[in-house]
């Protein structure tokens, strides 16, 4: 094994080194705090890799220059915070339509608007699964450390890829400027995925086919298989269809290859949770804060643990459910007014208590706001 | 065991690059666990900002700190806000030169601009004059340590400068000891 060497690393810049190791070689983006380092980064690090950086006029032609590059062969991200991503969500909407693959970062920061833009939030839940219109089916991820923020890249480039779907990395502002002391794995350890490209001749082609997997290979621009791109729901071929049937079959293969996946998708940590008689559920900076609330209540004998959803969408209904049946209550910490606890609400039977803790000043949650709520229930 | 520093001032002033180069002293060369945070308004210069470094033998959950062990303060109002996050012996450090009315006579007052200013020339490596002091004061870093990383993240034509201005705060911070009302 390779010598492992430590250096002092923030989240934003792991998520380069993530997005290079990923095979990531063209980024378009517009600088925004608390992304801004990302595309910093970015600007160093693709001209040694031979990869493009491009700073854009806005965040609308930074997702469409990311859909052209993806297009063309080239994995691709682009990075924001809630005003660009705001922006970005017409174009992302076009990327779930066609199947372009590409990564859009989003570090939260406190909105509606320009709102706080150096202060942490988790604001964008909702918007990430629904930011942009129609039925489509979207991957997110949120890491919690800057270790995860490599990994989490790597893995984000990996599902756009294998799945042909955009891939939203959320985080907040204190996981993206935190700094910690962190060893990357080496590249030779990442299982890097390629999308699958034609093997068939050009003719033979049928660029939006059905398969088994429900994704179809992929062809670069400029690799001489001609086939149409649009927004318009397309038939196989690609070309605008407005027949029912054709429509039906499009819509449910998007979701039908997402459904599939979910087994493989999902990602989640469990901590503490073997004995848990409360769960905690949280992400990013805050499932810090609820990792050490869970060891301190511990240190006076209640039973806490910490379920932390790493895939944030499509939502972990099977952990989440089978959490609420094993815990006699559940605390919700997130710093907005309760988008992913709607989402538990939603799947609980009865099974659990569901408290939620809500922070929408700019400010972390800590670890003893999360302790003051256990004590409603423990 | 858990160790939380916060250094906070206004925007300009250097903290968060003395939060990371104490971070990376400390973590990468001393080999101990470190977190290394942020928060800032949004102007360039003035404003608040704080920067907070949490060193433990152990694995860093919570990246905050709260209950202080160090505590500097390069200007009044970080020093009226922060005070009271201090323990018990939680040390005190202040910039002299700007903070007036310190909060207890148990603080290390050290006029770091000023020094910067009058023996250098540079009011700009004040933050460095305090991170020697603060090593000197709090031993929770080795000097080599902190002098190879204060190396690596200043531009190199100002490196003798930097040296300059480490040497000047660890001779300060031991100055300053003397007057320290004994504990108890």
């Amino acid at each position: 094994m390779a010598k492992m060497t430590y250096r002092l690393l923030q989240g934003n810049e792991a998520i380069v080194e993530g997005a290079i190791a990923a095979g990531c070689r063209f980024f378009a983006g517009y600088p925004i705090t608390p992304a801004t380092e990302i595309a910093e980064g970015m600007s160093v690090r693709l001209p040694m890799v031979d990869g493009t950086f491009v700073q854009m006029e806005d965040e609308i032609g930074s997702m469409g220059a990311i859909i052209g590059a993806s297009l063309a062969g080239v994995k691709s991200m682009t990075a924001t915070s809630g005003p660009g991503f705001s922006l970005m969500q017409e174009n992302i909407g076009f990327a779930c339509i066609a199947e372009v693959p590409c990564v859009v970062a989003d570090i939260m920061r406190g909105g509606p608007s320009t709102g706080l833009p150096t202060n942490p939030a988790q604001s964008d839940i909702m918007q990430t699964r629904w930011g942009t219109h129609g039925d489509h089916p979207i991957i997110v991820l949120s890491p919690h450390s800057v270790e995860e923020c490599f990994t989490v890249t790597v893995k984000a480039f990996n599902l756009s890829e294998r799945y042909r779907v955009p891939v939203i990395l959320a985080t907040d502002e204190v996981v993206a400027h935190m700094r910690e002391k962190v060893a990357l794995p080496p590249r030779e350890s990442l299982e890097i995925i390629d999308r699958l490209r034609p093997t068939v001749p050009p003719d033979w082609y049928i660029p939006f086919e059905d398969n088994s997997m429900g994704v179809p290979p992929m062809s670069a621009f400029g690799d001489g298989y001609r086939y149409h791109v649009t927004g318009l729901v397309h038939d196989v071929r690609g070309f605008p269809t407005s027949r029912p049937d054709e429509v039906d079959t499009l819509i449910r293969r998007l979701h039908r290859k997402i459904d599939k996946g979910l087994g493989y998708i999902q990602e989640g940590e469990y901590f503490l949770m073997d004995d848990a008689e409360v769960a905690i559920i949280a992400y990013s900076s805050v499932a810090r804060s609820a990792k050490q609330a869970a060891i301190m209540a511990r240190e006076d004998g209640k039973k806490v643990g910490v379920f932390r959803p790493i895939t944030l969408w499509p939502f972990m209904r099977k952990d989440v459910e089978e959490i609420l049946k094993n815990v006699r209550a559940v605390i919700i910490p997130e710093m907005n007014m309760g988008q992913y606890s709607r989402e538990v609400k939603r799947v609980d039977q009865g099974y659990a208590r569901i408290i939620t803790l809500n922070r929408v000043d700019g400010q972390v949650i800590t670890p003893d706001d999360i302790l003051r709520k256990l004590k409603e229930v423990y | 065991m858990r160790y939380e520093a916060r250094l906070s001032g206004s925007g300009g002033q250097g903290l968060i690059l003395i939060g990371i180069i104490l971070a990376e002293a400390v973590g990468i060369y001393d080999g101990k666990n470190v977190v290394q945070t942020q928060s800032y308004g949004p102007e360039a210069r003035g404003g608040a900002s704080k920067s907070e470094v949490i060193i433990s033998d152990e694995t860093i959950y919570y990246p905050k700190a709260t209950h202080l062990d160090l505590l500097l303060c390069m200007n009044q109002k970080s020093c009226d806000e922060y005070y009271l996050d201090l323990k018990k012996d939680g040390i005190l450090i202040v910039d002299s030169s700007l903070v007036h009315q310190v909060p207890t006579n148990k603080a290390y007052q050290i006029p770091f601009t000023r020094l910067a200013k009058e023996e250098l020339g540079k009011a700009f490596v004040a933050n460095i004059i305090a991170i020697g002091a603060i090593a000197e004061i709090s031993k929770i870093v080795k000097e080599s340590s902190l002098t190879e990383a204060v190396l690596k993240r200043v531009p190199p034509w100002s490196a003798d400068l930097n040296k300059k201005a480490l040497k000047i705060g660890m001779e300060e911070g031991k100055k300053a000891e003397a007057f320290i009302p004994s504990k108890g």
